[in-house]
């Protein structure tokens, strides 16, 4: 027991991140904060919409996505992957709407039982793979990703110029593409994300805009996978806007919010890694959990002391 | 089926498992060593190994405690629920194992139900005290405590000896690694959600479906909610080893969705999602006793799902398959209805002169061809409600078309009558209400209609409702109805 919190060391914990390890620590930083950024972008439409646990189960169903589209196509390049996990994303959420229309069976159970099924089903193809060889994927890695590695990957060259490791690239450039989507799209999403009635009489299209929604959450998912796994990418999704909903009403204030949250996350709770030694993913959420707790127990506070002013 | 029944149904499945039990001694499942997957499946099926029943044993058991808590969440929607907390025992799983350094499951049982526990009070908690809503408290507490479980599980593995703690497998499970202790454990929870559903059978039926109801008749709801939330927070705990963290949701929920779309009975529920339990439990447990490296988790959820999709497809009553034939035959039954009604149509223009009908003529008021109309009645005439005179010109009712007829025919005046009387609804806005209620009507809300109405003889548009005498009247020679 003694041993399991390491003595805190200023210089190593605080100090040698940003100064002799900072090659190797930036880029987990900078992918940190852009998966945080990315998926708390399409987060804040789930919250808005209710739907925080599609998310987790998109997460989960993305896995038999990327294992069929690698037997099909013997290639794991970027391509694949986002067609796999945007074949995924749609099979799940048609699925789950199948069994809730076509039988009794509500909602919360019907989602339950194809993301479990279809990650099950993932997982047993995953093993096989890994038994016969052709690849390999530990299941921890598939549970809670391992960012670490972002750091150990070549980092890509444009035209003589060193930019960043493929996975940042690849997350950076979902980062950018939703949030000139979300700012494109704002009024239609904010729209059918509140009032079904309101854009159906305006000619709004309300299962395409879901559907949108879901598609890129799935590729947000598949780019966030990697790094943080399928569980913790629910977190990823869910507690930046959590952080955001809790100080603001404004949908563009949340966004802010959500993206301020998702760097702050990132670098506190790489810094809680280092410390204790542990898994970086888990760390930045569990950091990034400590900061809605924060934001929770203030606004209790503030509501407790307008009651007594 | 009454709550006497039931209990014994459950008691008797109790029973079998603990006879099972009694066969089960001691021994670690790594005393098996590697063979072929044939001798696997012989050794599973002559239950040489006693590890092999410890699995086979753990699986039943198992089964049961998830199938009978997975209908309360069914019935209750709280089939997310059940997901947020399966993940949020993952610290307690590590703090179980901080506690002396071995991976002692009754520790690892305290520790993972408190955390289990917490997370369904964090889920309270922010319900009550903040805007956000019930699926963002649930994925909160899923995520955060798993992040905080994870991080404890990379710490211990850096730990001495931590590498081999094996906590990997309580993320999807290894039923085959199941010990002693895990057993009694497994059993005892069993045992307890057994004795629990049967003691409170009728409260606990009653929260599920009403709370309000419950409430009311002086149960106390929030009470039993609590004792459901510990009983589940103790059977995802106990299934822990052998589904894994990640799945452990899915074998609570698939068996009893499965129920759900078997029968209407809460009992019988309760029955068929334990037994959907046992089985898919013991068929994972065979399947990755086979494959040596699968775990157990994924391979029982598979089988979980297959028998989910079976019961979706092909359950007798709300299987997709059952539903669209139910519907199919339905929208058969109502053309072949209105087809006779028309026939009554064309008969009561000419005041019931002729005993038969000319096909032109139905043509002519239809807005047919000949040959539609011939269609339409050659099917009623497979039916033997109609007969085809030889030259193909001609129809007569037989006695069961022309009774058929009759009905449809009154049901329909009677229920425009009925509107415009009762309803006060306008004579010329009757006519779409009658036309689909007419093929539902049974005898009795005729009955019941017909002395509201003082066994009026015509309709609103003055059309004869044909009477008891017409309907029952053979059909050799069709006199006009009474009242025209």
């Amino acid at each position: 027991m003694n041993h399991l919190i390491p003595e805190f060391d200023y210089q190593k914990v605080i100090i040698d991140p940003w100064t002799s390890e900072f090659e190797f620590s930036i880029w987990i930083i900078v992918m940190g904060a852009l998966v945080g950024s990315a998926c708390g972008i399409i987060g804040n439409y789930l919250l808005l919409r209710r739907m925080a646990l599609i998310g987790d189960a998109i997460s989960h169903s993305i896995l038999p996505g990327l294992v069929v589209a690698f037997i099909i196509f013997k290639s794991m390049s970027t391509l694949v992957m986002f067609l796999g996990a945007l074949v995924a994303g749609v099979v799940t959420v048609v699925l789950i709407s199948f069994i809730e229309k076509r039988s009794r069976v509500k909602s919360d159970a019907a989602t339950c039982v194809v993301f479990t099924v279809l990650f099950a089903l993932g997982v047993v193809i995953t093993q096989l793979l890994a038994a016969g060889g052709s690849i390999h994927i530990d299941a921890e890695c598939i549970l809670y990703g391992e960012i670490a590695f972002v750091a150990l990957e070549p980092i890509v060259e444009f035209a003589g110029i060193a930019l960043a490791p493929a996975p940042v690239l690849r997350i950076a450039g979902v980062t950018v593409v939703s949030l000139l989507l979300v700012m494109a799209f704002y009024k239609e999403l904010l729209i059918t994300s509140f009032d079904t009635g309101l854009s159906k009489s305006m000619g709004l299209r309300t299962s395409a805009w879901h559907y949108g929604l879901m598609i890129a959450l799935s590729l947000v998912v598949v780019s966030a996978f990697e790094a943080v796994g399928a569980i913790m990418v629910v977190a990823m999704l869910i507690v930046p806007p959590m952080f955001a909903a809790q100080l603001s009403t404004q949908l563009p204030t949340r966004i802010m919010l959500t993206l301020f949250h998702a760097v702050v996350a990132s670098i506190g709770g790489y810094h809680l890694s280092v410390w204790l030694n542990c898994s970086v993913a888990g760390a930045m959420v569990v950091f990034g959990s400590l900061m809605f707790i924060a934001v929770w127990i203030y606004s209790i506070l503030i509501s407790k002391i307008r009651k007594v002013a | 089926m009454n709550r006497s029944r039931h209990s014994l149904a459950i008691i008797q499945l109790l029973v079998i498992t603990l006879i099972l039990a009694g066969t089960a001694h001691a021994a670690r499942i790594s005393e098996i060593t590697e063979t072929s997957i044939g001798e696997q499946a012989l050794r599973f099926f002559t239950f040489q190994d006693r590890s092999l029943r410890y699995a086979l044993l753990g699986s039943l058991l198992l089964g049961i405690s998830c199938g009978l808590m997975g209908v309360f969440l069914v019935v209750k929607r709280l089939s997310l629920m059940s997901d947020a907390l399966s993940h949020a025992v993952l610290p307690g799983i590590a703090f179980g194992y901080l506690w002396n350094m071995t991976r002692d499951p009754i520790a690892i049982f305290i520790g993972a139900t408190v955390c289990g526990l917490l997370g369904s009070g964090v889920v309270q908690t922010i319900r009550n005290t903040t805007k956000q809503k019930e699926d963002a408290a649930l994925g909160f507490v899923l995520s955060a405590f798993f992040a905080v479980g994870v991080c404890l599980l990379t710490m211990i593995q850096n730990l001495p000896g931590g590498n081999k703690s094996g906590l990997d497998q309580f993320m999807f499970g290894q039923i085959a690694a199941i010990g002693k202790t895990d057993l009694y454990l497994l059993g005892g929870v069993t045992f307890l959600v057994v004795a629990l559903v049967v003691i409170f059978y009728k409260e606990l039926r009653a929260t599920s479906f009403d709370s309000a109801f419950s409430r009311s008749v002086g149960i106390p709801s929030s009470f039993f909610h609590y004792l459901l939330m510990l009983l589940l927070a103790f059977a995802i705990v106990s299934a822990l080893q052998a589904v894994g963290v990640v799945l452990v949701s899915a074998m609570l929920v698939i068996p009893a969705a499965a129920a759900f779309l078997l029968t209407d009975r809460f009992a019988t529920m309760l029955v068929i999602s334990a037994v959907f339990g046992m089985t898919t439990g013991s068929i994972g447990s065979f399947l990755s006793f086979v494959g040596r490296d699968l775990p157990t988790g994924p391979l029982m959820v598979l089988t979980a799902g297959t028998f989910f999709a079976t019961a979706l497809f092909f359950g007798p009553k709300h299987g997709i398959v059952a539903r669209w034939w139910g519907r199919r035959s339905r929208a058969l039954i109502v053309r072949r209805e209105n087809a006779l009604k028309s026939l009554y149509r064309v008969m009561e223009n000419d005041d019931f002169q002729r005993d038969f009908i000319i096909v032109e003529e139905i043509a002519t008021q239809r807005s047919e061809t000949i040959e539609e109309v011939s269609k339409s009645a050659r099917t009623l005439q497979k039916a033997k409600l109609i007969k085809i005179s030889h030259d193909k010109k001609n129809l007569t009712f037989t006695a069961t078309g022309w009774r058929r007829a009759c009905e449809i025919v009154r049901n329909h005046r009677l229920w425009e009558l009925y509107l415009t009387r009762a309803a006060d609804f306008a004579v010329d806005h009757v006519h779409d209400g009658a036309e689909e209620i007419e093929h539902v009507l049974g005898e009795d809300i005729i009955r019941k209609i017909e002395s509201e109405l003082n066994h009026a003889k015509l309709d609103p548009h003055g059309k004869a409702i044909p009477g008891w005498e017409d309907i029952s009247a053979p059909y050799t020679t069709p006199s006009s109805p009474t009242a025209s």
